[in-house]
């Protein structure tokens, strides 16, 4: 059996990463995720791995670029305002279909905002975040287990499809603790990467990392080829999780940590007659589209609760093709809502529907 | 039972819910307390969690002004120098995590040697994943001693998986805390446990009474 411990979800990325392969970790400190950097601090010396503080949010993920274009496993972590700061670097990344590893632990915004949970990055996280037509695949963990379990997922993923990957989680999510089973460590082989830039070793011909081309035509070729890959991601790798859904009338739909509170309201609200369920987003790109889709018209309505202003609502409008309402339950600014909140929008919801 | 009792370690090693059982126990002992938060560096979760218990029980929190809010100003407050002027009072000081929250200590060391009368405890979760063996948290031990300025006093054994934890999980951490009492030639202070396992066969057993589960 897998060794278990406990661990901070900050700390669960963490040692994820390194048993995923990653040796090199790029940094910024800024609360609520400086526990990611804190271990990769201690640990990266006594394993032969790179750990560096960079003087910026922007030198760091273009020290991130640099590792990515030789082929490595590498990564940066950063709270909502830090990962502002990257979003030139990230679109080169998606630009120069690097694979790489990007977390951020959201806190309360916009600017400055606040060092308490959030989040309120779902639009610049799903929607590329950068200039330019790009996505990321988008990973939402609502353990401390899934923190460590998707960490891994997100570097595989990254890898096979050649696009950046973001692990969206928030400050609560990065500061609780709970037991975990850490995955054991991999062993990478480098040449499954034969795009990277290695040393031509006089034997093939030279590899180039760029964003950067002269003819439209051919900027428009990469375009166009990306988003198959896209495509393949969609059809692929939609993941969630569906709960008492069996029999629902109503639908919520909740991420990271409002989906913990959303569990309970749930629960609470079976016990009070009203036929409710949940699906959990795991994957925000690709969005679960397929499982929202087929419960459209078994449902009355859609609750979306978030710790950020409705920007889920467009994700979930799409995917049921706007057939039902969406209701919107939030609190925002680093409040969590509750799960008395969440069960007095559902009572609301379906009262109103009666 | 010295006036000062002063809980540091790892962080996430437990020292908050240390402090706070460990202040409601000497109030129950008729103990005059204050429960003093010096952690300046982590963000959530922290002593003020507890403060409607604290106020219920009569004990004093001091606690730093911006705790819990949306800025991360680790500023002490000038009420924070009680602690060493107030001798008629009993003090739990709930330090912040490693090297870098035992900075914090630094500037009161002086007064507490000078009056000593202190404990210091190094708090241990055998769990935690950089303090997994005795030769790891001796690491972490020297580090915060040095950083601090004062000497611990003894050690606490608080491993625990939290709400996974079993007996057998507990049990199978008493020889590392041997073998760290050993190491640091200090005594075993206590073995805390939560209120499940009341009951356990463990050398100085500590209940804790209250636990903050927010989620």
């Amino acid at each position: 059996m897998a060794e278990k411990v406990l661990m901070k979800g900050n700390e669960a990325i963490a040692e994820a990463a390194i048993r995923a392969g990653c040796r090199h970790y790029f940094g910024y400190p800024i609360t609520p995720q400086t526990e990611v950097a804190a271990y990769m601090a201690k640990r990266m010396p006594k394993i032969g791995g790179v750990f560096l503080q960079a003087e910026s949010e922007i030198s760091a993920i273009n020290m991130v670029y640099g590792v990515a274009g030789a082929g490595i496993r590498v990564m940066t972590s950063s709270s909502s305002p830090g990962i502002s700061l990257k979003q030139e670097g990230i679109s080169y990344l998606a630009g120069a279909d690097l694979p790489a590893l990007i977390v951020n632990v959201q806190r309360g915004g916009p600017g400055l905002g606040g060092i308490q949970p959030s989040q309120s990055d779902y639009f610049q996280a799903t929607r590329g975040g950068g200039h330019g037509d790009y996505h990321l695949i988008v990973l939402a963990p609502a353990s401390i287990q899934e923190m460590a379990d998707l960490t891994a997922l997100a570097f595989d993923l990254s890898d096979k499809y050649r696009v950046p990957a973001m692990m969206l989680a928030d400050g609560t999510m990065g500061q609780m603790m709970e037991p975990v089973e850490l995955p054991e460590p991999i062993e990478l082989d480098a040449a499954e990467k034969p795009w990277a830039v290695t040393g031509t070793k006089m034997k093939r011909k030279h590899n180039i990392i760029n964003s950067l081309y002269l003819s439209p035509e051919k900027l428009e070729e990469t375009n166009l080829e990306r988003f198959e890959r896209y495509e393949q991601i969609k059809k692929n790798e939609q993941r969630f999780e569906s709960f008492m859904m069996e029999d629902a009338e109503y639908c919520v739909v909740a991420y990271g940590i409002t989906a913990r509170v959303s569990k309970n309201a749930v629960i609470a609200a079976r016990a009070q007659g009203i036929k409710v369920g949940m699906i959990r987003p795991i994957t925000l790109w690709p969005f679960p589209e397929k499982a929202i889709a087929d419960v459209t018209d078994q449902v009355k309505a859609f609750i979306s609760v978030e710790l950020s202003m409705g920007q889920m609502i467009e994700d979930i409008k799409l995917a049921s093709s706007c057939k039902k309402p969406v209701v919107l339950c939030s609190r925002v600014g680093g409040v969590i809502t509750t799960p008395e909140e969440v069960l007095e929008t559902i009572k609301k919801t379906a009262g109103g529907n009666k | 039972m010295k006036r000062i009792t002063v809980f540091a370690g790892h962080y996430g090693s437990g020292k908050t819910n240390l402090a706070v059982n460990y202040a409601v126990k000497q109030k129950k002992e008729g103990k005059e307390v204050s429960i003093c938060d010096l952690d300046i560096v982590n963000p959530y979760f922290r002593t003020k969690d507890s403060a409607k218990i604290l106020e219920k029980e009569g004990i004093e929190l001091i606690s730093l002004p911006f705790a819990n809010s949306n800025v991360d100003l680790p500023a002490l407050p000038s009420e924070v120098y009680g602690l060493v002027q107030r001798l008629d009072r009993n003090v739990i000081i709930d330090l912040g995590g490693d090297e870098r929250g035992a900075l914090a200590m630094g500037r009161f060391t002086p007064y507490i040697l000078k009056e000593n009368n202190y404990d210091m405890f190094f708090v241990v979760n055998f769990f935690r994943p950089l303090t997994t063996t005795a030769h790891e948290a001796v690491e972490a031990f020297y580090e915060i001693q040095a950083a601090s300025g004062l000497k611990f006093t003894g050690i606490v054994n608080n491993s625990n998986l939290g709400s996974d934890t079993s007996s057998e999980d507990i049990l199978g951490t008493l020889k590392r805390a041997e073998e760290l009492c050993k190491k640091t030639e200090l005594p075993l202070v206590f073995t805390s446990v939560d209120s499940r396992f009341e009951n356990i066969d463990v050398p100085n057993r500590f209940v804790l009474k209250l636990q903050e589960k927010l989620f």
